[in-house]
């Protein structure tokens, strides 16, 4: 078998997202390579061919794919994945934007976000928003899958040595545009690759308290995150969502203050490895999934924890 | 311009889903059914493009069994003026769905095809990716604003990093997101007049698309469930916990 892995990065680097689907390929078994589809962007073809594990980088380098738009990308997704077994991406919004276009090109039912591997052609992955957990089996001949990051570990970004083979072919549909875009810019680690993440909630009041969970994440080296009701309720922006349609994290240590916890919410974070809840509603959901519940005003916790770290 | 929404009838959100005691499938019998909330938040946005006198027409298409005339009837409640029911009572696969509303679209030739960007119960994400690769269209996913303008549709988009805006061509497909718009209530006069609206039906044997599975499921299962923990006193026998007994901060 041979497997394809679509990285994620930014033409410069490399998204550690990507990892996880090394992990996630290597569990199915066979070569690994992975395509690196982007603008100037042999940086990142560099660094993936350092990841172990992986055979061969295929180097997609044109200003039509300098934005990962599935228009162009997933036509070449199609036209080289033929020759693979299993075609990979971790389930990021450009993976989830690109893979099932790449996959209705193939004539293949993609199979979404999976989060184990039972054999080449069986995948378990979340479904009702995460409330059950389906098996499945594909029977087309070459499967195509996106991959939850938390599932799987991440690979080892070092140690490989991959020959980088260039392609040259180019895609352009005509048909979208990339006009610009908002990035958030923070010196804190990214959610979906923090150790430790601390969210707020509606309790949070307002927009300015966030800046206590700023101040004890910045103590911690820790990524803050928030809920729906949060974000809803327009006290930070969108990409701080986590929950079933935000972000799903597994850090470390997950602090969840102020916040009920929403199946939609538990969702995004149950499977963190140690869960503290801190609220002043003792029959809040997110006390029966913490692993440490502290039934408290935020406002006094917070400070307090800030003064301890 | 020509709106087409496609919507789907799915267990209602405020229904906790549980396997069947076989663990063949999640247990469906006599739950509450309801229009998928992206695809609500879709019908919404066909409606204030009409509102804003860009669409002239909306029509609403749902791919499933009898009872999803129900969600249709919904969509026509909430300002759709006619419906499509593509007529089965298997359980289609995202790229069985997207091929017939493909065959729809190739029929109905509209200017923009909004959808939800995933339904709740099976979580795939796909359909409309799917629909407009196989169409050609541009596409715009998890949309949180549409504007259309000089045949151009222009949507910022809800990526991981933020936001993305990009500009498509028309006919373009554009999935919602949460924060697209919040949907209207019904009216009940308006309900009342969905009753009288058109409502035709075809199958996918009539559009001519195969529907077979591609993939089967083998069994369902509940997670993993975590153990319930500790209730600490204080801050300080919190912080003392994190340190001493998780390990987690230093």
């Amino acid at each position: 078998m041979s497997i394809l892995v679509v990285a994620e990065h930014d033409n410069s680097s490399l998204n550690v997202a990507t990892l996880n689907s090394i992990t996630a390929a290597q569990a199915i078994g066979g070569d690994i390579d992975v395509l690196v589809a982007g603008s100037a962007c042999q940086d990142a073809a560099t660094q993936a061919a350092q990841i172990a594990g992986v055979s061969k980088v295929l180097l997609a380098d044109s200003a039509d794919y300098a934005n990962s738009l599935a228009e162009n990308v997933a036509p070449l997704i199609a036209e080289i994945g033929s020759g693979y077994s299993h075609i990979l991406a971790t389930a990021t919004t450009t993976a989830k934007n690109i893979m099932p276009r790449a996959a209705a090109l193939m004539d293949v039912q993609a199979i979404s976000d999976i989060s184990a591997v039972v054999s080449a052609d069986t995948f378990k992955r979340p479904i009702y928003a995460g409330n059950v957990i389906a098996t499945v089996q594909s029977s087309d001949s070459i499967k195509i899958l996106t991959v939850r990051g938390t599932a799987f570990d991440a690979a080892s970004a070092e140690g490989g040595s991959a020959s980088i083979e260039a392609l040259t072919s180019t895609n352009n549909a005509n048909v979208s545009e990339f006009v610009g875009e908002e990035v958030a810019v923070s010196d804190r680690p990214e959610l979906t690759a923090a150790g430790i993440v601390i969210s707020g909630g509606r309790g949070m009041g307002n927009g300015e308290n966030f800046d206590m969970l700023y101040s004890v994440a910045d103590k911690l080296g820790a990524a803050v995150g928030a809920s729906r009701a949060a974000v809803d309720a327009g006290f930070v922006p969108n990409d701080m969502q986590v929950g079933q349609t935000g972000k799903i994290v597994a850090p470390d240590l997950y602090v969840a203050v102020g916040i009920s916890g929403a199946i939609q919410h538990l969702a995004g974070m149950k499977d963190s490895k140690v869960i503290v809840a801190v609220n002043k509603d003792e029959e809040a959901p997110i006390f029966s999934v913490a692993d440490y519940g502290l039934v408290a005003d935020l406002f006094t916790a917070l400070p307090e924890i800030d003064a301890s770290l | 311009m020509k709106v087409l929404v496609a919507v789907k009838r799915v267990v209602d959100y405020n229904v906790k889903v549980r396997p069947k005691s076989d663990n063949t499938d999640v247990d469906l019998a006599n739950v509450k059914m309801s229009i998928n909330p992206f695809c609500e938040i879709a019908v919404e946005e066909a409606v204030r493009l009409k509102e804003k006198g860009i669409a002239t027409e909306i029509v609403a298409v749902s791919v499933g069994p009898q009872q999803a005339q129900e969600q249709l009837r919904t969509a026509l409640a909430l300002g759709a003026d006619r419906a499509i029911l593509v007529n089965t009572d298997d359980v289609l696969e995202p790229l069985a769905i997207a091929k017939c509303l493909k065959a729809v679209c190739d029929s109905e030739t509209p200017d923009i095809i909004l959808l939800g960007k995933q339904a709740i119960d099976g979580d795939n994400n796909q359909t409309g990716q799917m629909l407009a690769a196989l169409a050609g269209y541009g596409q715009a996913t998890f949309a949180s604003e549409l504007t259309v303008d000089a045949g151009k549709a222009t949507v910022t988009r809800e990526v991981d990093g933020g936001l993305q805006t990009l500009a498509l061509s028309l006919p373009a497909v554009v999935t919602a997101d949460l924060r697209l718009n919040e949907p209207r209530y019904a009216s009940l006069p308006n309900i009342m007049k969905a009753k009288k609206k058109p409502l035709d039906t075809s199958t996918p044997a009539d559009l001519g698309v195969e529907t077979a599975a591609r993939v089967s499921l083998l069994g369902v299962e509940l997670p993993a469930e975590r153990q319930a923990g500790i209730m600490v006193e204080d801050v300080a026998q919190l912080m003392d916990k994190l340190k001493n007994e998780a390990k987690v901060i230093s």
